[in-house]
């Protein structure tokens, strides 16, 4: 075969995590043969991890990631909680689940106030210098207020459960560190009406948002696959614990309430030559046919419901506002919002509860090699499997984080997207928003947490299949 | 006066906010805040200062180290979940109401920023001038 592949570089996207790069590949005929997302930065997480010892890693592991630093953290005490040989006591199990409510809020407000929100208020296609949070704050003032006092709040609830920012030691093998005392209790009930009418409206907006674009938005990057979450035994999302369950492209079920520790015979994860990020896909479907979604969308179709009641009423009408399962990537916002909402009623529903601040900590058993921790985080499934030797050394360590089970979904979007707005071989500036609009609507993290000044120019490159550079485009640094 | 730092411990020369105030804390006891990036509600956080140095890695700056006076100011980043300083003192007026605090960014240039590193060589020096400047101008003489 001799065909010749043209190759149109986007390098790197906006207000998205790390580095990324779009290469689109078209075919003689100029259309778009493939679309691939590279993620520059994530190389060498694995590795960062292996030889240091198992109960550094709960801590080490939120260094991966600026941005949600507590769902690493989580996910590998759960993990290590098996090494250890403990079943975390009640008070540990509610205190992480209190984390894990605020770290899934504060992710969810920025995303949609402060990144999201902009391309939905101002059009894709409007400036850039206004399309984002300085032009959100001068427009909408109102709203970018009630998106900073969220995340606020969130950090608040972080703070006092999961310690310093940037040294947070919350959850540890078998438990976690400290109570919740008595005053950040009653400061949080407090707070607790205002947070949930800012959801409540965050929510409205989304819906608003969503409905009244509803045919770009159905038709915009949108690609059938499977669903994959965390379920709890009652059918209900269950964002730290449960089994696994899938759901194909029309909604069917593929499995359910199967173990974390099984994630291997479940998942497997194929290495592509052009990528440093693994593409998983559920074995049973193979290769081509078996990539899936995660993150928001997913999670509120694969569920039967959700345990707080605005936030299920909410759910109800997203899944009523299409008789078919719904794939389109921009009603992750919506999704997102409503999980915000229910974050905000877990946070409530776990304040009363006294375990959280009295009860016992941490427990211990008998020592295992080898453990396996999965939470729904933010943007998605996410996986951390550790082996440990005789010298409580890490001598394996695999992560799949939630942006690489969306790894699929996001090209499939690129792809989809760039066909439909690929205008010759030129990128232009309309194609680079619609791609970033698509990529933001994952809320991909692509390797977070390097940022230094002067670190991130907008490069944009055409190449041809001999290399030659066609056009270059670049929006400046910050 | 708040000196907020930002960076990531474990990138290297990304990490010289932070090791800046690690320092101002334990050589001078001052009010200090780091994170791993400057978020929007790190607005909050600047509500009652009248000062505000905030110190971050440098890629491309000048060596060891620049000042620089911070307006206020919509300036697009291109860059990702994070802000610009001058964004976020924007978002302070905005979100208050008020005027924001006086502000300069310390930028300590870096130069290794690689996952699992330390701080290189260069930029533990760039560090120490940094901090002798600071130091400096903590002095009562220096007002004079």
């Amino acid at each position: 075969m001799t065909e010749t592949l043209r190759r149109i570089a986007i390098d790197p996207l906006s207000r998205v995590e790390g580095h990324g790069k779009v290469t689109l590949l078209l075919d003689d005929a100029g259309h778009v043969h493939e679309a691939r997302l590279h993620i520059v930065e994530f190389r060498g997480f694995e590795a960062f991890i292996v030889g240091r010892p198992y109960w550094e890693v709960p801590v080490i592991v939120q260094r991966l990631c600026g941005i949600c630093p507590v769902s690493h953290n989580l996910c590998a005490a759960k993990a290590l909680d098996a090494v250890v040989g403990g079943v975390p006591p009640p008070s540990a199990v509610k205190l992480r689940r209190l984390m894990h409510a605020g770290q899934l809020l504060q992710s969810h407000a920025l995303h949609f106030f402060h990144l999201a929100s902009p391309d939905l208020l101002f059009g894709f296609d409007s400036d850039m210098a206004r399309r984002n949070l300085m032009g959100l704050v001068e427009t909408h003032p109102e709203l970018a207020k009630q998106g900073v006092m969220l995340r606020k709040f969130g950090q608040q609830v972080l703070e006092a459960v999961y310690g310093k920012r940037i040294h947070g030691t919350g959850a540890v093998p078998g438990g976690v560190n400290k109570h919740l005392s008595l005053e950040h209790r009653d400061e949080f009930s407090k707070q607790l009406p205002q947070v949930k009418q800012w959801a409540l409206g965050a929510v409205a907006l989304a819906k608003q948002l969503t409905e009244a674009n509803l045919v770009r938005h159905a038709g915009f990057g949108t690609v059938p696959s499977a669903m994959l979450s965390l379920v709890a035994a009652d059918g209900s999302l269950d964002l730290y614990d449960g089994g696994l369950r899938a759901k194909d492209a029309e909604g069917r079920l593929l499995f359910d309430g199967l173990d974390a520790s099984s994630y291997r015979q479940l998942i497997q994860e194929e290495v592509r030559p052009w990528s440093y990020m693994k593409f998983p896909y559920l074995s049973a479907l193979g290769p081509d046919a078996g990539w899936y979604k995660v993150g928001p969308l997913a999670r509120l179709q694969v569920c039967d419901r959700l345990s707080t009641p605005l936030a299920e009423a909410a759910r109800q009408e997203l899944i009523a506002s299409s008789p078919r399962t719904i794939h389109a990537p921009l009603v992750f916002h919506w999704a997102r919002m409503i999980e915000l909402l229910h974050a905000a009623e877990d946070i409530e529903r776990l304040l009363q509860d006294d375990a959280l601040v009295q009860g016992e900590l941490v427990s211990t058993g008998e020592r295992q090699r080898e453990g396996v921790g999965v939470i729904e985080a933010p943007r998605g499934t996410l996986i951390h499997h550790y082996e440990v030797g005789d010298d409580d050394l890490v001598t394996r360590c695999n992560l799949i984080v939630s942006t690489t089970n969306n790894n699929q979904a996001m090209n499939e979007a690129i792809r989809s997207v760039a066909r439909q707005y690929l205008d010759g071989h030129r990128v232009t500036e309309g194609l680079l928003n619609h791609l970033e609009v698509a990529v933001r609507a994952f809320d991909p993290c692509l390797s977070c947490a390097t940022h230094a000044m002067g670190q991130m120019p907008m490069e944009v490159t055409v190449v041809d299949s001999s290399g030659a550079v066609l056009s270059r485009a670049e929006r400046g640094a910050s | 006066m708040l000196i907020f730092g930002w960076g990531n411990p474990s990138r290297g020369d990304d990490g010289l906010g932070p090791a800046f105030v690690g320092e101002a804390l334990r050589r001078a006891g001052v009010d200090v805040l780091v994170d791993y990036q400057l978020q929007p509600e790190h607005a909050l956080d600047l509500v009652g200062r009248d000062e505000v140095l905030f110190v971050d890695a440098s890629t491309s700056g000048e060596e060891p180290f620049e000042v620089f006076e911070l307006a206020p100011g919509p300036k697009v980043t291109v860059s990702t979940h994070h802000l610009s300083p001058g964004g976020l003192l924007a978002v302070y007026e905005r979100v208050t109401g008020k005027k924001a605090p006086h502000a300069r960014v310390l930028a300590i240039r870096g130069w290794a920023f690689g996952l699992g590193e330390s701080l290189s060589d260069r930029a533990k020096q760039n560090l120490e001038a940094a901090l002798d400047w600071w130091l400096h101008q903590q002095e009562p003489a220096a007002a004079h």
